[in-house]
This record gives structure tokens, C-alpha cells and sequence, in this order.
């Protein structure tokens, strides 16, 4: 069970979306029992490893590793090898709690194809979930691409009356990214055996080569710029950064609610994950280049200003959040490339956070619109005097959202700009007014949408939030208060891996990770002085533990 | 010790009363929520007070130190792992811990802030009690006690932000308690935007600190600033304290982000009490006063404050002088009376400030309080020109009032009388007069403020009753549970300030000489750096006997009698179109002043975007419409501009491939050839029949042939 948990949390909504095939589509009910029940499991099985994971919290390097490089497809060197660190521990463990959340909110929003519909969903989690587990890039390359089919058939099929305008450019945008980046790592993979004599795709075989390309003679620092600008292409569409983001309004306008929920809450954070797993360690030199760093850290303010700006003219509930996400993943990617553990560990949780808070504010906007099927705002007003439940959990959320202390966004934003500032002041005081902006977009639209009189005769008879939806909020609304008061596990959960990527980054000059090599066991032996200084120094202990 | 090893249950008391009100307030009866929510904050008050007698014992035994009691780290980890690099090159840790300070500061906000908000509420069970959202409305105050507490108690700047913020959450919730209008919530969302923009400059000032000192705690950066390491005037501590400056100014009103507090009158009248008067606007004097070791190293960052806040009490004053809405003097009063508050921090005299607010607490509230009781009794009136003559029917709130309107406007030996005075003195006597232009900013703004507050008292109690007569025959005195707070607050009015009765009259000032460990230290350090420094901070203790003090002090008496004597002149016998003194000599000057400068206005023009200038909008709205353009035409545009010139690519190519690739290239040899094959065609046109002759013709043919042969 212990070898095999990723496996297992890998494969049951697969199981899943297997035995729903079997069912007959008219057994519609049935048919939402068995993917509520193998969401659950979904969840279920996810939560042993938070025990297990809390009790080797400080222990450095991938964890719960499964299968050995190069053992699926050996000629080529592809290897099913699985295996997570903190990062990608918090983020499967967002995966688990939101798939069940989105899957829990669509009882009674999809009423036609039902069948197909939790198929794709049950599909689409498993390849959320391996994107976060792989350690082969071959493997990661297969979840990444595979979890397209269900998202655009999701949007596609379910979505609204622009949906396959919205499914196309979804999937077009993207593969756009993926393609640039897959001849990237080809250029990885032969460099790597060009350095080893060994074709493999393993993560941690590539981790050790690709950063010696901007260094290599025979290629330069320009070429290895281009490989990284073929990674951040990939990445920076998909997290989405200005001004790659033009898919993400139109895809959450017309995706069902669950769909977006997922979308926002998880598929974005596939864009940061993959800075932070591929883009950085690959290629650290490229990363701390003061010019590539400098595009990086613009894009990320303006991306925060902008979509801010954009969401406050919003006039579709939807399209708002949509573009409060551009906002807030702005301040992810700020964080990411400020470059040390404040920042990148505020940046890690803030994914988190937003997954929490964005996830609730499309769950919010779509029982409103399961409710009147409209998400234009000026069709609401005075919904606090009917909704009562619905308008608390709203207030909480958005309060949440734009980072109010004692909720969940503030930990994260602080510490995302306490890091950046200590880099350069001046990149947190234009990302600050980010947080300005985002009360007055969130309370405008509160304003608009909760007080006031029931102007709209539609709207008067409402009816509040049922036990089920409740449900669905519950655990949000927890998290929410859980991370905002006491966030010190995830911030502990974090250390270890963010310092491992800071150390690699910024190499053995950077003080911080001389303070905290003592504690950090590097992940690879070869090429990192820092490694072998501890392994001298043990040496050295041992040697005096010797001649005593 | 157990008061002080528990000190963290004195927000959390309130904090449990706001919880129970979340769940379970809607079920419960008013009764229940009344006591619930006013046991909460009562209970704190005696917890308070037990916790700060026994710091005084704490404090006996180690002289100076504060109080600190951690409960646990909150931000960051225990390692300190998470860390960044500071100024100097050395790591530091991103860490702040949910942790409590307790010193004489703290200890002074905690009594009054509990104690007025004990008054408060029991005031609010009286005053809401035949409202809707009663539950609601006692779960946002005691949130709202909940993040004072966490705001005083805080013993770092990230915990006092919180506090900070959360203010500022149940400010918001409460201007908008009347969600139903929208007038209520447009100023609830401008009270916690404007308050945000100050937030911003808080955070960023916090950013800096933590950059420059490697800490947030304040106990450790008082001790680093108080170390000598730093020279006065180091710009990084200037643009530090500047930053938190801008934080103060949102929260406590000052020019240029004063806009939210008039309009924050929108909310119940206890709530302006509570939240706009008495506690929260004072909370960025606290947040100054709290850091004070870092201001004395920035000079510059002191004139500013000077400056801004004389200039915005005058400012204020000016407006609430021909104001006709009773809580709308009030609020701009506030809004004045903080500017002294500011102007006393400016100054250096940070005890004075920090006794004005004291002294402000109580008659503040009481003047709102009141106006409150007025309003009640008015059936919701607020026009005072629909008031008069009330003195008579609502004798306790009459007589309450007046008491606190001698404290404010400065008679002695009402309370007021004696901060205010002290901060004039300090503004006079500091850096060897070179604040004397805010000495007279500071004296006229006493003398416009006795007027208006008589002014205000005439109007609604004297002369003679304006009211309908649907309204009047419905006046009557509130309730015991409103006017027992008005009695209590009215006794503090006039007694608060005797704890700072100065030495210039026979007193001991025991008010500065309990806050002297908090404040102390700067003595040394001015003495260490020189007289330059004590000329910045303006103390000059061995000045209190000058014969000056005691000639401005009956100066500012003067004032404040002669602004009640031409208030008494004008509106004495007010009646139904009574004449504005002001209006009748410059009616020009009435007019702005009326309209409060036209700063509203200015501010949806060029800031917010509200209104349009010319058809155009401007400010961030305007930038927000921009954006959206951009967005949807140039971004998008080039998006699907892309896609359609693949499409119109693949089109292109489609045609190629059937006419040119497919057509001339693959068909046309196939056209070709079937033209050119035409005539063996002929030879192969499928009937059977004609096969069958053709072979029977062949066969004869070839039998014919051998047989011949």
C-alpha cells in the first residue's frame, strides 16, 4: 500500500470512468452514484498519504516513488516512474478535494449525455493527477496531452452557446505551447545522451544535464534561452500569463460549472507546477539571467494590474472571476520568479489558495446560474434577502479571495510579496496595487449582485442553498479559514522543496541556501558542490569518529 | 499571572460571541443575543482590567519591559527556513507568530476600547432593539471588538495588520448594515477601498521594515532602532515610516484619504460611535505611536505628519462648520480631531497624542452617542434644521451632551481641555518654535470647533422646535439602557483628562508617566545623537513652567469661549429659517464649504472614474474600460486573427489541393490520359453481347484462317 499509494490515487477515478462504460445511459441516477462514489474513493484513498507524507516532511527528494527509469518502453527510455515532494503533494491533494467537489456540484446542473459526462470528468482527473506524479517526461508528456481530450470534450459538449469557438481555441492554444515545448525536451533528451550515452526521459537524469547546455560551448546561453522560451511558452499559456490568457475568459464563460471549477482550480496550477518542476531546475542560468527574469517578473505585474483592470469592467459574473484568475496567477508567477523560499513558498500556496477560493467563486456563480441560467450581473440585485446562506458563504469566499487576513489569500499574497520585495522593491510596489484593485472588483460585483432591494421580479423566489451544495462549500470555507490561521504545516510541507529549487537556481553564492544546506540532502550527487561539500564533510566526520 | 499568561482570550472572548452569532444567531431570541454578545465584551473589559493590573505588577518587578506571551508561530516555519536576504546581505526569516504584547500603550488602548465598547453595546441593545439583523448586527460588533483587540494586542506588525484589516472588514459590514440602500453600501465599499489604498502603503511599509531590520516584531525593531546603529534621518527608515504614514492616513482619516469617514455616517449611530469616533480611526495614531523609536529617526517623515494632520483638522473643521446633518459635524469633527492627534505625533509629543485620543474616546462617543439618542428620539431625523427646542423632552441626552461638548471644545477642566491643550503647547514649544504656524493652524482649529459643536447643540436642543408635527408628538427620552451609557460616558467626559493634569498646574501628569517606558527610550537616544534630535522630537520637559504655557492656555480658553459666544449669538433663538452667518457674509465661501471642497467630486473625476469628464471616463474605471478594449480587440484580436489566417490558410491550401495539387498535378495526367485513351475506349464499351460477336467474329475468323490455310 505504501509503495504503491500514488499508483492507487492515480488509477481510481479510472476505475471509475471503466465501470461507468458498463452502465446503461439511461440509468441516469445510477450512473451519478457510481462517480460521486469513485470521486469520493478519489479523495479517500489521497488521504493516508497526508499522514505519511507529514511524518518525512523534511526529508529532501522525491517521495513514494514507484517504478524504476526506463522501464516502460526501454528502447526509447521511457519509464512509468512516479513520485512527489511537498509541491506536488499539496497540489494532488487540491486535485483529490476539488474532483470530488466538481463532480458532487453537478448533480443536477448536466442532465443530458450524463454518462459521457462523468467518464470524461472521472478521465480527466487521472490525468490531472499524473501530471503532478510523474518523474518521466515521457510519462508527464502522455498526462499532459491526455488531459486536453476530456477537457475539450467537457467545454464541447457541455458548455454554452459558444462552446465549441471556446473548445477549439482551448485546445489549439494549448497544444500550441506543448508542441514548441516537446521539441524542447527532444533537444534535452539527446543532449542527455549526448552527455551520458543514455536515452532516457527521466526527470531526474534530465535535471542533471539540461542545465550544463548554457554553459556548453557548443550551443550557448542564446540557444538554451530559446529552449527555456519554449518551455515558458508552453507554461505561460496554460498558467495563463498576459498576454497568453485570452483562452481562459472564453473557456470558463462557456464550460459547465464543474468544469471551471476544475479548470480554475487545477489546470492553471499546471502551468505554475511546471515552472517550478521543469522550467527552473532545467534551466537555472536562463532563469537568473537578469533580462529573461526582468520579462518574467513584468509579464507577472502587468498580468496582475491588467486583469484586474479588466475584471473590474466585467459585466458577466464569469467572465470576471475568469480574469480575476489572470490577477491572481499573476501573483503566482511573480512569486515563482522572485526566486527565493518566501517567495516561491507563497507563490506554491497561493496555487492552493487560489484553487480554494476560485474553485468556490465558480461554484457560486453556478448556482446562481443553475438557479436563472443568466450570469449578467445586472440581471441580479438584493439576492442577500433570498439567499441568505448563499450570500454568508459568498462573503466569506470573496473576502477570502482578495486576501483579507485570518482567510487563506492573504498568507499566501504577503508572503509572495514580502519575497518579491526583498528582490527588488520596486516589482512589490507595482504588484500591490493588485490587492487595491481585487476588494474593488470583488465588492463592486458583491454590491451589484447581494444588495440592494429584488428588483428583478425572477428573482424572488430563489431558494437557498441545499444540503448538497452546502456540502460542496463546506470543506472550501474550512481550508480556507484552516490555511489563513495556521498555515505553518504548509509553509513546513513547502521548506524542503522550495529551498532544493532556490538552491539549485541560485547556486551555492546565494546565503540563504548556504544557511539551510545543512539541512537540505541535495536531490542529485553529480554536479552540485553543495552535495559534495556535505559528503566531504561527512567524510570528514567520519574519518574523526574513526582515529577516536 | 493567569490574566497575563491568558492575555490571548481577550480577543478571543468576542471572537466566540461573533461565532455563536454565525451559527446559531438567526435562531436565537434578542434576549439571548443581547446577552451573549454584551457578556462577551464585558467580560473582556474585566479581563482587560484584571490583565493590566497585573502587568503593573509585571511591570514593577522588571521595570520598562512589556509584556509578550506567544501562542504559536503563525507565519512561516519553525526553522526559519523560509527566508529571504536583507539589506546587509544576512538572511532573514519570514516569521511572524500569533503573539501578544501588553505594555503601557497597549494597556491604555485595551482599557478604553473595551470600556467604551462595553458602553457601546449596551447602548446598541437599546438603540437596535426594534431593528432587523439584530443578530447580525451584535455578530459584526463583536467581530468587530475581536480585530481591535487583535490590532492592539498584536506584538508584530503582521498580527497588527490583521487587526488592522479585520477593522477594517467589520467597518464595511457595518456602514453597509443597511444593505437595502444604496447610498449604505456604495460607502461601505469606499470606506474599505479607500482604506485599502492605505493598506497598501502599511504593507509596503512593513516590507521595508522587514527588509531593513530583518524582523517584524516590534519589541525586536524598537530595540534595533533605539540601538544608535541608525543615524536620524536614514532614508530607508524615512520612506519606512512615510510607507506606514500612508496606512495611518486611510485608517484614521486623514487628507488625502479622509473621503471614507463622512460617508461612513451611513451606518447605525453605534457603530460611529464605536468603530468611526471613538476605536478604530484611532487606530493608525496607535500604529504611529507604536512605532515611534523608528519615526524619531525620520525627521522628515515627522513634519509630514505634522503638517498633514493640522492641515487636515483645520480642513475638517472648516467643512463641519455650515454641515446641517448632525453626524455628518460629527464625523468631520472626528476627522479634525485626529489631525491634532496626528499633529502631536508630528510634533514628538507622542503621550499627547496618545491622551488625546484617550480624552476623544469618551466624549467622542458620548457626542455620538447622543446624536444617537437625538435621532431616536427624532423617529430617524438628522437634519438639524428640523430640530430645536429639544432640551426640555430629552433632558439626560441634552445635559450629557453639553457636558461633552464643553470637552471638546476645550473648557476646562472638562477632559478635553487638557489633551488638546497639551498638544498645542507641544506644537508651540517644539523644535524651538518652528511649528508655530501649526500652533495657529492648531488655534484656529479650536476656535472653529468650539462654534460648530455650539453650534450643533443650539440648533438641536435650543431656540425653537423646527420639527413636523407628524414627528413631534412621538419625542420622548430613550431608554435606561441608552441613557445609563450617555451618564457613564458623561462622567469620563469630564473626568478622563484630570489623569493628565499637567505639572504647570499643580498636577503630576500621571497619564505620561505610565506611557514613559514606551516613550522613554527617545530621551536617550536624543541625548546620544544630540541636540538636533531633541529638537526633532520636541520634548522639552524643563519648558513646562514657561509663563507661555499658562498665557496660550488662556489663550485656547478664550477661543473656545468666544466660538460658544458667537454660537450663541447666531443660533440662540433659531427658528424656521434661520439665517447662516456665514452664508450671509460670503455666500461663495458657504457654498464650498457646504459642498466640502468638491473633494467628492474632484475624486470620481480624476481617480475612480465615476463620473465623466466630457463624455470621457477617466481614473482606474476609465483604465478598466481601456483595458477591456485592449483586451477583447487588440489581444484577442490577434488570437483570432491568427486562427482565421490559418483558417484562411487552410482554405487557400483546400483549393490548391483540389485545383492545383489534386486538379492538374494528380487528375490532370489522368484527364490526359483518358482523352488520349478515348479511342481504345471505343474498343472497350462494356456490352457483352458485343464481346460475344467480337469473339465469335475472331473465332471464325481464326478457324477460318487455319481452315483456309
Amino acid at each position: 500500500m505504501h509503495n504503491h499509494i500514488l499508483s492507487i490515487i492515480l488509477f481510481t477515478p479510472l476505475v471509475g470512468a471503466l465501470l461507468l462504460i458498463f452502465v446503461p445511459k439511461e440509468k441516469k441516477d445510477a450512473i451519478r452514484w457510481i462517480a460521486n462514489i469513485f470521486a469520493l474513493a478519489g479523495l479517500l484513498v489521497s488521504i493516508p498519504l497526508v499522514p505519511w507524507f507529514w511524518a518525512q516532511r523534511f526529508e529532501s527528494g522525491f517521495m513514494f516513488m514507484e517504478g524504476t527509469p526506463n522501464n516502460w518502453i526501454p528502447s526509447i527510455g521511457a519509464g512509468y516512474v512516479l513520485g512527489i515532494d511537498g509541491i506536488s503533494f499539496l497540489l494532488i491533494m487540491l486535485t483529490t478535494l476539488l474532483g470530488w467537489i466538481s463532480i458532487l456540484s453537478s448533480w443536477t446542473a448536466i442532465e443530458n449525455r450524463v454518462k459521457e459526462y462523468y467518464i470524461w470528468f472521472l478521465v480527466l482527473q487521472t490525468g490531472m493527477l499524473g501530471v503532478f506524479m510523474a518523474l518521466d517526461f515521457f510519462l508527464f508528456f502522455v498526462f499532459w496531452e491526455a488531459m486536453l481530450v476530456p477537457m475539450y470534450l467537457l467545454i464541447g459538449i457541455w458548455g454554452g452557446p459558444r462552446k465549441l469557438y471556446a473548445a477549439i481555441k482551448f485546445f489549439l492554444y494549448t497544444l500550441l505551447g506543448s508542441v514548441l515545448m516537446l521539441l524542447s525536451v527532444l533537444f534535452l533528451y539527446f543532449y542527455n545522451f549526448h552527455q551520458t550515452g543514455q536515452y532516457t526521459f527521466s526527470i531526474q537524469a534530465l535535471y542533471k544535464t539540461a542545465p550544463l547546455i548554457f554553459h556548453d560551448p557548443a550551443y550557448g546561453s542564446t540557444f538554451a534561452i530559446l529552449l527555456f522560451l519554449a518551455f515558458f511558452l508552453a507554461f505561460a499559456i496554460k498558467v495563463p500569463m498576459f498576454p497568453f490568457h485570452t483562452w481562459l475568459p472564453d473557456a470558463h464563460v462557456e464550460a459547465p460549472t464543474a468544469g471551471s471549477v476544475i479548470l480554475a482550480g487545477v489546470l492553471l496550477k499546471m502551468g505554475t507546477y511546471g515552472f517550478v518542476r521543469f522550467a527552473l531546475p532545467f534551466f537555472p542560468d536562463v532563469v537568473m539571467h537578469p533580462k529573461v527574469r526582468g520579462w518574467m517578473i513584468f509579464l507577472s505585474i502587468v498580468g496582475i494590474i491588467y486583469g484586474a483592470l479588466v475584471s473590474l469592467m466585467q459585466k458577466d459574473m464569469k467572465k470576471l472571476v475568469a480574469y480575476s484568475s489572470v490577477s491572481h496567477l499573476g501573483f503566482c508567477t511573480l512569486g515563482i520568479f522572485a526566486l527565493n523560499a518566501a517567495g516561491l513558498s507563497g507563490s506554491v500556496l497561493q496555487q492552493i489558495n487560489h484553487g480554494i477560493s476560485t474553485g468556490a467563486l465558480f461554484l457560486i456563480v453556478g448556482i446562481l446560474y443553475e438557479r436563472r441560467h443568466t450570469r449578467e450581473i445586472s440581471e441580479y440585485g438584493g439576492i442577500s434577502n433570498i439567499m441568505p446562506v448563499y450570500a454568508t458563504i459568498t462573503m466569506i469566499m470573496f473576502l477570502s479571495s482578495m486576501g483579507l487576513p485570518l482567510l487563506n489569500g492573504f498568507v499566501g499574497e504577503f508572503t509572495i510579496l514580502q519575497g518579491t520585495f526583498m528582490e527588488n522593491w520596486k516589482w512589490a510596489a507595482w504588484a500591490v496595487p493588485g490587492v487595491i484593485l481585487a476588494a474593488a472588483y470583488l465588492l463592486w460585483l458583491y454590491q451589484r449582485v447581494f444588495f440592494g432591494t429584488v428588483t428583478n421580479p425572477k428573482n424572488e423566489k430563489l431558494h437557498d442553498l441545499t444540503p448538497r451544495e452546502l456540502l460542496t462549500f463546506a470543506p472550501l470555507v474550512i481550508i480556507a479559514f484552516w490555511i489563513g490561521l495556521y498555515p505553518k504545516p504548509f509553509f513546513q510541507i513547502l521548506e524542503q522543496p522550495v529551498n532544493q529549487i532556490v538552491y539549485t537556481v541560485r547556486g551555492k553564492d546565494y546565503p540563504g541556501v548556504q544557511a539551510v544546506n545543512a539541512s537540505i540532502r541535495p536531490r542529485d550527487e553529480a554536479g552540485n558542490a553543495a552535495a559534495v561539500q556535505t559528503a566531504l564533510n561527512q567524510a570528514a566526520l567520519n574519518q574523526a569518529k574513526g582515529t577516536k | 499571572m493567569f490574566f497575563l499568561d491568558h492575555i490571548w482570550l481577550i480577543p478571543l472572548l468576542p471572537a466566540l460571541g461573533a461565532a455563536i452569532m454565525f451559527f446559531f444567531g438567526r435562531k436565537l431570541q434578542k434576549a439571548t443575543v443581547s446577552a451573549v454578545c454584551v457578556g462577551a465584551v464585558a467580560m473582556a473589559f474585566v479581563f482587560a482590567c484584571f490583565a493590566v493590573w497585573q502587568y503593573t505588577g509585571y511591570a514593577h518587578d522588571n521595570p520598562g519591559k512589556p509584556f509578550e506571551k506567544i501562542a504559536y508561530t503563525w507565519m512561516g516555519t519553525d526553522t526559519d527556513h523560509m527566508n529571504y536576504v536583507k539589506r546587509d546581505g544576512t538572511l532573514a526569516p519570514c516569521h511572524a507568530d500569533a503573539g501578544f504584547l501588553l505594555d503601557p500603550l497597549s494597556a491604555i488602548w485595551l482599557l478604553f476600547v473595551t470600556g467604551v465598547g462595553t458602553l457601546i453595546h449596551i447602548y446598541s441593545t437599546g438603540y437596535m432593539a426594534h431593528e432587523g439583523g439584530y443578530y447580525r448586527f451584535f455578530g459584526y460588533l463583536n467581530l468587530f471588538m475581536f480585530s481591535m483587540l487583535t490590532l492592539i494586542l498584536g506584538n508584530n506588525y503582521v498580527l497588527m495588520f490583521v487587526g488592522w484589516e479585520g477593522v477594517g472588514l467589520c467597518s464595511y459590514l457595518l456602514i453597509g448594515f443597511y444593505f437595502h440602500r444604496q447610498s449604505a453600501t456604495t460607502a461601505a465599499n469606499k470606506a474599505f477601498i479607500v482604506n485599502r489604498i492605505g493598506d497598501a502603503g502599511f504593507l509596503l511599509g512593513m516590507f521595508t521594515i522587514a527588509w531593513y531590520f530583518g524582523s517584524l516584531r516590534l519589541t525586536e525593531i524598537t530595540h534595533m532602532a533605539r540601538s544608535g546603529h541608525f543615524a536620524i534621518g536614514d532614508p530607508i527608515i524615512t520612506a519606512a515610516t512615510l510607507l506606514l504614514f500612508v496606512g495611518a492616513c486611510g485608517k484614521s482619516a486623514q487628507l488625502p484619504l479622509y473621503v471614507w469617514l463622512p460617508d461612513a455616517m451611513e451606518g447605525p449611530t453605534p457603530v460611529s460611535a464605536l468603530i468611526h469616533a471613538a476605536t478604530m480611526v484611532t487606530a493608525g495614531v496607535y500604529m504611529v505611536a507604536r512605532s515611534n523609536a523608528l519615526f524619531v529617526l525620520a525627521p522628515g517623515s515627522m513634519k509630514t505628519m505634522a503638517f498633514i494632520g493640522a492641515f487636515t483638522a483645520l480642513f475638517a473643521a472648516s467643512i463641519a462648520l455650515v454641515q446641517n446633518d448632525i453626524k455628518r459635524v460629527l464625523a468631520y469633527s472626528t476627522v479634525s480631531q485626529l489631525g491634532y492627534m496626528f499633529l502631536a505625533l508630528g510634533v514628538g509629543a507622542f503621550a499627547a497624542g496618545a491622551f488625546h485620543v484617550f480624552t476623544h474616546a469618551f466624549f467622542k462617543a458620548l457626542l455620538f452617542l447622543g446624536a444617537g439618542s437625538v435621532i431616536h428620539a427624532m423617529s430617524g431625523e438628522q437634519d438639524m434644521r428640523n430640530m430645536g427646542d429639544l432640551h426640555r423632552r430629552i433632558p439626560i441626552t441634552h445635559w450629557t451632551m453639553f457636558i461633552a461638548t464643553f470637552a471638546i471644545a476645550g473648557i476646562p477642566p472638562f477632559a478635553g481641555f487638557f489633551s488638546k491643550d497639551e498638544i498645542l503647547w507641544q506644537a508651540w514649544s517644539s523644535e524651538g518654535g518652528a511649528y508655530r504656524l501649526l500652533w495657529l493652524v492648531g488655534y484656529g482649529t479650536a476656535l472653529m470647533t468650539a462654534f460648530y459643536m455650539f453650534r450643533l447643540m443650539f440648533l438641536t436642543f435650543h431656540g425653537q422646535a423646527r420639527m413636523s408635527h407628524e414627528v413631534e408628538p412621538h419625542i420622548h427620552e430613550s431608554p435606561k439602557s441608552m441613557t445609563v451609557p450617555l451618564i457613564v460616558l458623561a462622567i469620563c467626559a469630564v473626568s478622563a483628562g484630570w489623569l493628565g493634569w499637567p505639572h504647570s498646574l499643580g498636577g503630576s501628569n500621571r497619564f505620561e508617566k505610565f506611557l514613559e517606558p514606551v516613550f522613554a527610550r527617545e530621551a536617550e537616544v536624543f541625548q546620544a545623537e544630540g541636540k538636533a534630535a531633541q529638537l526633532a522630537a520636541g520634548r522639552k520637559e524643563e519648558e513646562h513652567t514657561n509663563p507661555m504655557e499658562y498665557f496660550l492656555m488662556a489663550f485656547s480658553i478664550a477661543a473656545a469661549v468666544s466660538g460658544f459666544g458667537m454660537a450663541w449669538k447666531a443660533y440662540r433663538d433659531a427658528g424656521k429659517g434661520y439665517e447662516e452667518p456665514i452664508a450671509a457674509a460670503t455666500p461663495q465661501v458657504y457654498a464650498v464649504l457646504l459642498n466640502k471642497y468638491y473633494v467628492d467630486e474632484a475624486y470620481d473625476y480624476a481617480f475612480t472614474g465615476r463620473r465623466k469628464v466630457k463624455g470621457v471616463r477617466l481614473g482606474v474605471m476609465g483604465l478598466g474600460d481601456a483595458s477591456s478594449w485592449f483586451d477583447s480587440h487588440v489581444i484577442d484580436g490577434i488570437v483570432n486573427g491568427w486562427g482565421r489566417t490559418t483558417r484562411l490558410f487552410g482554405t487557400f491550401s483546400s483549393w490548391w489541393d483540389k485545383w492545383i495539387i489534386d486538379g492538374l498535378l494528380v487528375n490532370g495526367p489522368a484527364i490526359l490520359s483518358r482523352m488520349l485513351s478515348y479511342p481504345l475506349r471505343l474498343l472497350q464499351w462494356g456490352l457483352v453481347q458485343w464481346y460475344a460477336l467480337v469473339m465469335v467474329i475472331g473465332l471464325v475468323g481464326f478457324v477460318f484462317y487455319y481452315a483456309v490455310r
